[in-house]
């Protein structure tokens, strides 16, 4: 044995420091690193090499720790992101330029992509799209894209200023330099070094009955600290998300409804949890099912539930039967698409502590009031006795709206007094986290002669899995937006969410509306075709436009600006047209096609209150502080909602500390879902400034224009050549505070599902261009061209990361994505984009203003995916005459859809 | 839970005597492969061994040493018979896999979905194989025995592969669903050899469609004098009996049996053809 170090330990260089840390030579070097070494700069993803998130320089390589062995990096230099940019130029110049290309939103994809960079940039190879790409292929990123990552790293070496400036501008990130010097924090990284580990017992059958042996017995025999199961939950042993709707237990009781569920979690050290015997549990397998056919006649999973229907949904307007009637021109089709993980690259994560009569939990969330509330119904405590610390977020997408780890570490640490902690496997998120429903869908859409829309019927069954999390919503917002930006004076559209034996369906980025966008902007298609009439032209013609009724009968007088989008890509479909043509003309193995499709989205809750407060004040020293509980899971609300709050006090957006988003010190800014952060709290932010401004121009007793400067512990104010000083009496807490809250003006639907369901609509429209391999059935995108009405961009690059990353999210739907219970639970066998896989994306923001949005800002996170898998399919039909029905397109099913249609070889 | 790293062959192999320890060598199918639980409580560590790593030349061919990563292969200087194998190391995962995985491992490790696999089959490769008694020598394609499993005894050590000197160019396909990091639906190797316009010789193998990749004789056989669009045609014409591809998550049987026709085809006119970058399919 050749080892160095003292029995029991390793060395190696560190980021520059010589160290020996106590470590089993076998163990994950990506472990030893994180929790003996203290680089949590390293992140794990994945513990399996698909994420490269805990890519690390091995002298000087990059490496996927995870698969070293520690015992190999002994006398080993190591480098990590932190180190790197602390210690090398042209890595800190990197970082400089992330952060000026807002390379990083959520960051947990960062620390690999920055040292898988940094070695490309020290191996003196020129700098290109490519070289770029081959260096990074092997790190996953979830939130961007990718785009503004090969853009920052082909920029690195020049040092342009950050921009600065107020509402419209682009600055960066506000919240973005921990993210690229490596000391950004999220869910596990915070977990104190003393605490016991959770691990969950869980279910290896779809569906099953179980009996547990003598625990206690167990627990000796392995030297565990606590064994919890639903006996030990002192409150309620169910949460859920939806009023009438909490159904899903921590613990299950005597029968498991989908492979994954918690039965049981053992609590000990590190050391014992790795040495356990089998959990004594006896499994007996029940008949299951995984899919709505079949699940009106299965085994209810929800006594109250009949025909195992969670609920539907339903909206109409006119007379659509007798329309579809009299259409001269009529489509129709079945689609559908499977489930879809939301995939982010970090794993739920909690800890958590008690601290007297009160419980504190550390945790990645988007909805840390909600887990609150959540988590106080579970143990059985008042709401205030929970405290929520939102650690930073590592994408969220919409499944961490929903508890996951925070109950079992809560109990623990509650039941034992002692810090407890948790982090998913991948395996266990991508089992157990919730997912995009999956759709089947018919839809019919007639025509008048002149390609008038005249009526549409929509019938979507949603499969909602065994828990409802969030599948109400997403049975009542798919027949509100099925209809698409679209007039349709005729419409009866239905949706249902069935239970399954499978993971519970919940959030996912536009909750249902792109599942049905693929099934509507397909058979637009189809339709246009029919009437011989451009595509977009006849997208165009029938786009709603301001004064037109929806299909709920809201009429928008401003603000809807979908007509803009068309128009803005008019030239650029026109281009792409007269390309795709040209190329086919000469060329038979691959053609190339051209798609187009649009969506919209209502932004905040539907016809629900759904309010967000914001809290400001002014120290008696003169800092300004802004309590900011919009939790920032990397669609960069930590610097809109300041942009917003800085424009509405008139100070520089600088100026502003921020606080938050824990509970304890944040009030209540709803959840971070449906786009409704930019425009809800968004607006929140704009009456809290406003309002501190009418206090403070009030002390000075100056007008509305004056200046407001904070300087040297006071306020100055300048007005009309005057200056005024005020000065900030001592106090306990804030000299000048205000507090404001808003709730967008919603009104109920009636039994047609007839209202005004949301304040604001964004809609967006996007082409793709494509080629096709004609024998292969491989599709290469070529480009994207994505126009969005997003009102007024408060930071056109924070608008620009969320199109570029929405239109990822819906390229993987497309092309790739499915997860198969039991099948695809990790990330090579279910298939995230790489930066190979998202072609450029140009970007063209319509500002058609919005009477409610602060400053005309409208919502913008879920808008970006909707038209992206409709778009590409349209894109495929148009190169190759095949039109595919069930998603994802993988190379199998386009190459089975040329065969059927009889147009390759 | 001790990781030796011996430096010397016969250290490596009096190690993995007694069956209890396991062999490592870039880990990235080892560590996988454990998901998420505890690694074996003793390992020997093969990266560190003399003579292992690196690639060289001899009289009758070359040698790849049995710990030599994919990144080695890549940079090694390497006439256009190894083109396939160099576009297999660059499909392999990412640059993060291909500095530590090694092309031994690959083999060992037997995937069917091995990258490593057919471009080796292709050029006729044989495996070195150590053991304290002494080493012997067999073809890989007896080597690998079906889907993780192999003719690597107890305590053995894969030190080398073999490759023949051969005139000749390489070319390698790999089918998958996303540009890096991905498994193969499908990957085919050819070396061709040609003499004018015909092909004098022709080495194919095809991965991911059997439970170990296989060669094409008969094809190979046909293809024989051929022009090299009259054996583009014969590719896509052949029907492959030696293929015996499943329906999984990443495609259908059928599709499979389809698309090996056109990537052989392709691959052979790649092979016989250029002198460029092998570009990427999928
Ligand atoms: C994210 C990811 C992507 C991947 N992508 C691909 C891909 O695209 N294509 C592909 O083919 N593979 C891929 N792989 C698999 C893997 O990287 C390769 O098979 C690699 O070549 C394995 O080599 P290794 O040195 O890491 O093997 P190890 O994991 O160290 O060893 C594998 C097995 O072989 C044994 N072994 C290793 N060397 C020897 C030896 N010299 N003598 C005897 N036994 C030995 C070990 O005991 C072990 O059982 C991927 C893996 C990951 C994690
Ligand atoms: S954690 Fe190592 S690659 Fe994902
Ligand atoms: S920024 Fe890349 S995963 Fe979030």
């Amino acid at each position: 044995m050749s080892l160095d170090a003292p029995q029991g330990h390793i060395g190696f260089t560190l980021n520059g420091a010589e160290i020996t840390v106590p470590a089993d030579p076998t163990a994950r070097l990506s472990e030893v690193l994180r929790e003996r070494a203290g680089a949590r700069d390293v992140k794990v993803g994945c513990n399996a090499g698909d994420c490269g998130a805990c890519t690390v320089l091995l002298d000087g390589a990059p490496v996927c720790a995870c698969m070293i062995a520690a015992g190999q990096a002994q006398g080993c230099e190591i480098e990590t992101q932190a180190g790197l940019v602390a210690r090398d130029r042209d890595a800190e110049r990197l970082a400089q330029s992330f952060q000026r290309h807002q390379a990083a939103q959520c960051g947990i994809c960062t620390p690999g992509m920055m040292v898988s960079a940094v070695a490309l940039l020290r191996s003196g190879e020129a700098l290109t799209e490519d070289s770029v790409s081959d260096a990074l292929g092997g790190v996953l990123c979830r939130c961007t894209g990718y785009r503004k990552i090969i853009a920052a790293v082909l920029d690195a070496s020049t040092t342009a200023p950050l921009a600065e400036g107020g509402i419209g501008a682009p600055i960066a990130r506000l919240d973005g330099w921990p993210k690229v010097n490596g000391s950004e924090r999220f869910g596990d990284d915070v977990a104190p070094a003393d605490a016991l580990t959770v691990q969950v017992i869980r279910a290896p059958f779809h569906r099953a009955s179980f009996r547990f042996g003598d625990l206690e017995a167990f627990r000796k025999e392995n030297a565990l600290e606590l064994i919890l199961t639903a006996q030990n939950v002192p409150g309620e042993n169910r949460f859920g998300v939806i009023p009438g709707f909490e159904d899903q237990p921590v613990f299950a009781e005597g029968e498991t409804r989908f492979r994954g569920e918690a039965v049981a979690a053992v609590i000990g050290n590190r050391e014992a949890l790795a040495a356990m015997g089998r959990f004594p549990v006896t499994w007996e397998e029940l008949p299951s099912v995984l899919t709505p056919e079949g699940a009106d006649t299965a085994a209810l999973l929800h006594e109250d539930r009949a025909a195992n229907v969670m609920c539907r949904g339903y909206v109409a307007r006119g007379n659509a039967a007798e329309a579809m009637g009299r259409a001269a021109h009529v489509v129709s089709g079945d689609f559908s698409t499977g489930f879809i993980e939301h995939g982010y690259i970090e794993p739920e994560a909690a800890s958590a502590r008690r601290v007297g009569d009160r419980i504190e939990v550390q945790c990645c969330t988007q909805a840390p009031f909600m887990n609150r509330d959540g988590i106080a119904g579970i143990m059985g405590l008042a709401p205030e006795q929970v405290r929520i610390l939102p650690t930073a977020t590592g994408g969220g997408f919409g499944s961490k709206l929903d508890l996951t780890a925070q109950p079992y570490v809560a109990l623990a640490a509650w039941i034992l007094n002692r810090p407890v902690r948790l982090a998913y496997t991948r395996t266990e998120s991508i089992a157990t986290s919730t997912k995009r429903h999956p759709s089947q869908v018919h839809m019919e859409i007639g025509a008048d002669a002149e390609g008038r829309i005249s009526a549409v019927r929509f019938d979507g069954v949603f499969n909602t899995g065994a828990y409802a999390s969030w599948g109400p919503t997403v049975a009542n917002r798919v027949p509100i937006h099925a209809s698409g930006p679209y007039k349709t004076p005729n419409y009866e559209a239905k949706s249902a969410g069935i239970h399954t034996n499978t993971a519970p369906a919940g959030a996912f980025r536009g909750f249902g509306v792109p599942q049905s966008a693929v099934a509507q902007e397909q058979l637009y298609d189809l339709l246009a075709e029919k009437l011989n009439m451009d595509r977009l032209a006849f997208r165009r013609l029938n786009c709603l436009g301001n004064g037109d009724p929806t299909v709920t009968g809201q009429v928008f007088e401003t603000g809807m600006g979908i007509d803009a989008c068309f128009d803005a890509l008019k030239p650029h479909w026109d281009k792409a047209l007269a390309e795709a043509e040209a190329f086919n003309a000469t060329n038979t193995a691959k053609k190339r096609g051209v798609g187009i499709a649009a969506g919209w989205y209502g932004c905040g809750n539907t016809s629900i209150s759904n309010p967000s407060t914001i809290r400001a004040g002014i120290t008696p020293e003169g800092t300004l502080c802004l309590h900011q509980g919009a939790v920032d899971i990397g669609q960069g609300a930590n610097t809109v909602i300041a942009q917003i709050f800085a424009e509405a006090l008139g100070v520089p957006v600088g100026q502003i500390t921020i606080l938050g988003p824990d509970t304890d010190i944040t009030p209540d800014a709803g959840k971070t879902s449906a786009s409704r952060q930019t425009y809800i709290s968004g607006n929140a932010a704009r009456l809290c400034g406003a309002a501190l401004r009418a206090k403070i121009l009030r002390l000075g007793n100056v007008s509305e224009e004056a200046t407001i400067t904070l300087e040297d512990g006071g306020i100055t104010l300048s007005d009309a050549g005057t200056t005024v000083r005020v000065e900030l009496e001592p106090s306990e807490g804030y000299a000048i505070e205000a507090v404001e809250s808003y709730d967008p003006p919603t009104t109920p639907l009636d039994e047609n599902g007839q209202g005004d369901p949301y304040a604001v609509f964004g809609t967006a429209a996007q082409i793709c261009e494509l080629e096709v391999d004609m024998a292969l059935g491989t599709v290469r995108l070529l480009r994207i061209v994505a126009a969005h009405d997003v009102g007024r961009a408060i930071n056109p690059l924070l608008v620009e990361g969320q199109i570029e990353g929405g239109v990822a999210q819906g390229i993987g739907l497309a092309l790739m994505e499915e997860f198969l219970p039991g099948r695809t639970e990790n990330l090579h066998d279910y298939l995230i984009p790489t930066i190979g896989d998202v072609p450029p994306i140009e970007s063209l923001v319509i500002e058609s203003g919005d009477a409610h949005g602060p400053y005309g800002a409208k919502g913008l996170g879920e808008h970006c995916l909707i038209p992206t898998a409709p778009a590409v399919l349209n894109a495929i039909a148009h190169a190759t005459g095949a039109r595919v029905h069930h998603l994802p397109a993988t190379p199998d099913t386009v190459r089975a859809a040329i065969r059927a249609a009889g147009t390759g070889t | 839970m001790p990781l030796h790293r011996p430096e010397s062959l016969s250290a490596a192999l009096e190690l993995l005597q007694g069956g209890r320890a396991v062999a490592l060598a870039g880990g990235t199918d080892l560590y996988p492969a454990l998901r998420d639980g505890t690694p074996p409580p003793e390992m020997v560590d093969l990266t560190r061994v003399d003579g292992l790593r690196g690639i060289s030349r001899s009289e009758t061919g070359w040698r790849i040493g049995g710990a030599t990563t994919w990144t080695q292969v890549l940079k090694a200087d390497l006439p256009p018979l190894f083109n396939g194998l160099k576009a297999a190391a660059r499909e392999v995962g990412s640059v993060q896999i291909q500095n530590t995985g090694t092309v031994a491992g690959n083999l060992c490790n037997a995937s069917p979905a091995a990258d490593g696999v057919p471009a080796l089959l292709a050029l006729d490769a044989e495996v070195e194989l150590a053991a304290p008694s002494g080493t012997r020598r067999m073809p890989l394609g007896d080597f690998i025995t079906g889907p993780r499993a192999t003719h690597l005894a107890p305590g053995e050590i894969l030190t080398a592969l073999l490759i023949p000197e051969a005139d000749g160019r390489g070319a390698f396909f790999k089918l998958g669903a996303r540009r890096y990091l991905v498994i193969s639906i499908a990957m085919v190797s050819a070396v061709v050899e040609t003499e004018g316009d015909a092909i004098k010789s022709a080495r194919l193998a095809v991965g991911a469609c059997s439970p170990v990749a296989r060669r094409l004789p008969a094809l190979e056989a046909a293809l024989a004098g051929k022009t090299i669009s009259q054996a583009g045609q014969a590719a896509l014409t052949y029907d492959y009996p030696e293929l015996s591809p499943i329906d999984d998550v990443r495609a259908g049987a059928g599709y499979r049996r389809e698309a090996v026709a056109t990537l052989v085809a392709r691959a052979i006119g790649q092979a016989a053809l250029t002198d460029k970058e092998v570009p990427h399919v999928a």
